[in-house]
């Protein structure tokens, strides 16, 4: 189900790269601190980010839903943004998976194909692409409970899952252990569901709402302060249903802590 | 907004959740701490990716040339004393197994688990007929006294807590309602169970997999009730679905190392039998079913279900199923197995099931024969929205959001128009629980004053590369 990033970027230095900023529409809308703080932190390696006016959604709600008719249209105005650019960076574990697991349903021109290949979570490419090893301006003196989507788990694999016998790895808490005075706690169940999945939140909200507290209620017993992710979409539910529940935890995500703000 | 036919998993699921604060709760943490049992076996063999790839690899080879290794089976089971019968679909199945019934003048049935039975619907059949039919495995049992399917594959019953079996057993046995400890109502089941097996005329099984080098067939249990119900009575009856063959003796070593393992994080289950041909002075018929897995078989797209082995471990990682209860499915097959061959019974009952899931992609990697679980799953929903079994309120406000995604000026007009619009809304219509269904467990998130888009325009693009 995965589809990796082409290794032909990697030999490149990240001066000579024309990076396209994707941010999908609820970072644009509702969380904008995460797009900056994801922005800010590319420029400060040095990459020339830039950021297509005209993108709007990766289409993945209406293909989520098997929809891929309505979903068409946003995919081909994504391809059409970001084709000139060497390479494409979202803060979003989910939508990029979409990019490139499930844009399979388009003809596979060559400006698609490279579109596919060359568009990177933001934790895999600090991690992958530009192999950073530290990040001097962030400090965070917090104790942090680590949420990777399953879109980033199973569909991008940023670390290793409980299910698959291997090695285990976690690009997410490499990139935060970098990160001053941070204190990342275990969790009981890394790896399960936090229930968001999309429309799947509303359409089965009763099963959706019991994994979310679950999730909550799994950080609260670690004594986490802050729940960090690479995907904004699963916090966006799990802060909802903790908000409800009145549990003093905070969400947000790892651009902000990598980059040191804006909160 | 379902017709009456269709099953709707979301309202059952939610059913299951409300009922109290016990039942829910216990069905997830038994079935996780299955899982966790699984993780640990799984690690205890280094070369278990490899055995799931080999297993995988087996099944594709079989399915690919079925028709060569049923005819081999039936050669070598017929060839040790077994009959073999062939039935195209479950009434099929059903007369064959009456008619053998029948010929036996057969009263009462003694029988151990199986799914293929229990989608053929098998028992209603028989004791419309006039013979009675009893379960044997214990799960199977206590379902078949509450007049309830199996809700799990492997744990029929696990859906009840040992309350509710005590209640059930005074109700139905005549035992203690107040007594709920596990030894005395396994007790209970053994004594109610035993005089059953001296009774019946007939001990039916199904099999777990079907050897085509030998014409043997396995079952394996961890109550030994299987090999009971074949070993008393003078009459074993075993029907399975033709999807279960393996070529050799050799490959089910393979099979074997991963079936307890992944289904309840042991090693073995406690009995795993072979039948080849009947006992001594015994009868052996083998009943092999299609039920729809030769039509299954040419779906490019789904005929890796066909590989399952029927060990559960994607129902016990399943968040979803765990929190569900397999009742709420509506099916013989439940959990994510059942998600993508339930519609190929019925495409239109269980349309909504796909939808039942958040695609969290865990079955695919818990499945011992690595069937592509969760891309099913997403490829049963474009079937589901192409045959316009989307609800219809999903299918306006898709096509609305495919109109507005794809028109980026259409798409600023709406995100300028968000803010405000969630500032002002009538509060009775944002936290109305049936048209805003986030709300009823959730606090809603604000859009912020200033989108990432304005933030932008302000501060970065007087830097150039700005496409329009």
């Amino acid at each position: 189900m995965t589809t990796q990033p082409t290794r032909a970027i990697r030999g490149r230095a990240p001066n000579t790269m024309k990076v396209g900023l994707f941010i999908p529409c609820y970072i644009d809308l509702i969380y904008p601190e995460v797009g900056i703080a994801t922005l800010q932190l590319l420029e400060r390696f040095g990459l020339d980010v830039g950021f297509p006016l005209n993108q709007t959604c990766c289409g993945q709600p209406m293909s989520n839903s098997g929809d891929e008719k309505n979903a068409a249209a946003a995919e081909h105005l994504f391809i059409e943004n970001f084709k000139g650019y060497d390479c494409i960076v979202g803060p979003a574990g989910s939508c990029v998976k979409q990019v490139r697991c499930h844009y399979d349903r388009l003809e596979q021109t060559e400006e698609v194909k490279h579109v596919r290949q060359h568009t990177y979570e933001l934790v895999e490419f600090l991690h992958d692409v530009l192999k950073v090893e530290s990040f001097p301006w962030a400090e965070f003196p917090h104790s942090v409970a680590i949420h990777n989507s399953c879109s980033s788990l199973r569909g991008l694999r940023i670390a290793s899952t409980s299910e698959i016998m291997e090695a285990p790895f976690d690009k997410t808490l490499t990139l935060l252990s970098k990160v001053k005075d941070i204190v990342v706690v275990p969790v009981d169940r890394p790896d399960d569901c936090c229930g968001f999945g999309g429309t799947f939140c509303v359409t089965d909200e009763a099963v959706s709402a019991r994994m979310g507290i679950e999730k909550a209620h799994d950080h609260v017993r670690h004594g986490a302060e802050y729940v960090v992710s690479p995907d904004m979409s699963c916090l966006m539910h799990q802060q909802g249903i903790a908000r409800r529940a009145g549990l003093d935890l905070k969400y947000i995500h790892v651009a902000q802590v990598l980059n040191g703000g804006p909160y | 907004m379902s017709a009456p036919r269709q099953v709707n998993p979301a309202a059952a699921a939610e059913l299951f959740i409300i009922q109290d604060q016990i039942h829910e709760p216990m069905h997830d943490r038994f079935l996780w701490g299955a899982m966790q049992r699984r993780h640990a076996e799984a690690a205890a063999i280094p070369e278990w990716e490899e055995l799931r790839e080999i297993a995988s690899k087996i099944k594709e080879h079989t399915l690919t040339h079925l028709d060569h290794y049923l005819e081999e089976f039936e050669a070598n089971a017929t060839k040790r004393g077994a009959h073999v019968h062939w039935a195209v679909d479950a009434t099929d199945h059903n007369q064959i197994v009456y008619s053998i019934l029948q010929g036996h003048s057969v009263k009462e049935l003694i029988k151990s688990k199986s799914m293929l039975q229990e989608e053929c619907q098998m028992t209603p059949f028989l004791e419309h007929r006039g013979i009675k039919v009893i379960e044997s495995d214990l799960g199977e049992r206590i379902q078949q006294l509450d007049d309830q399917p199996p809700s799990h594959i492997v744990f029929p019953a696990i859906h009840k807590t040992r309350q509710d079996v005590a209640q059930l057993f005074a109700r139905t046995i005549g035992t203690d309602p107040n007594n709920d400890d596990p030894h005395f109502l396994t007790e209970v089941m053994r004594n109610n169970a035993r005089p059953r097996f001296l009774a019946a005329g007939a001990g039916m099984t199904g099999g777990n997999f079907a050897i085509a080098e030998t014409g043997t067939f396995m079952v394996c249990t961890n109550e030994g009730n299987a090999d009971i119900g074949a070993a008393v009575p003078p009459l074993h009856i075993a029907s399975m679905g033709i999807e279960k063959m393996i070529p050799r003796v050799e490959d089910m070593g393979v099979f074997l190392r991963l079936l307890a393992r992944s289904a309840e994080g042991a090693p073995l289950t406690q009995y795993s039998s072979h039948y080849t041909g009947p006992r001594k002075g015994g009868e052996l018929h083998i009943v092999l079913v299609d039920n729809g897995r030769s039509r299954r078989l040419g779906m490019p797209d789904f005929w890796h279900s066909l590989k399952c082995i029927r060990c559960g471990a994607c129902m016990n990682t399943c968040p979803v199923y765990r929190r569900s209860g397999g009742l709420a499915y509506g099916a013989t097959y439940s959990g994510p197995i059942g998600v993508i061959l339930d519609p190929t019974f019925d495409e239109f009952k269980y349309s909504e099931l796909p939808f039942h899931s958040s695609l969290c992609g865990s079955c695919s990697e818990v499945c011992p024969v690595k069937i592509d679980i969760s891309d099913q799953i997403l490829k049963w929903r474009r079937v589901m929205a192409e045959k316009g079994y989307l609800p219809l309120a999903k299918r306006l406000s898709f096509a609305v959001a495919g109109h507005v995604f794809a028109h980026p000026a259409e798409y600023q007009l709406v995100e300028k128009a968000a803010e405000p619009a969630m500032s002002y809304a009538p509060h009775f219509l944002m936290y109305n629980h049936t048209l805003n269904p986030w709300i009823r467990d959730r606090e809603l998130p604000r859009p912020a004053k200033q989108s990432f888009r304005e933030w932008y325009l302000a501060n970065r693009s007087e830097h150039g590369n700005v496409q329009q």
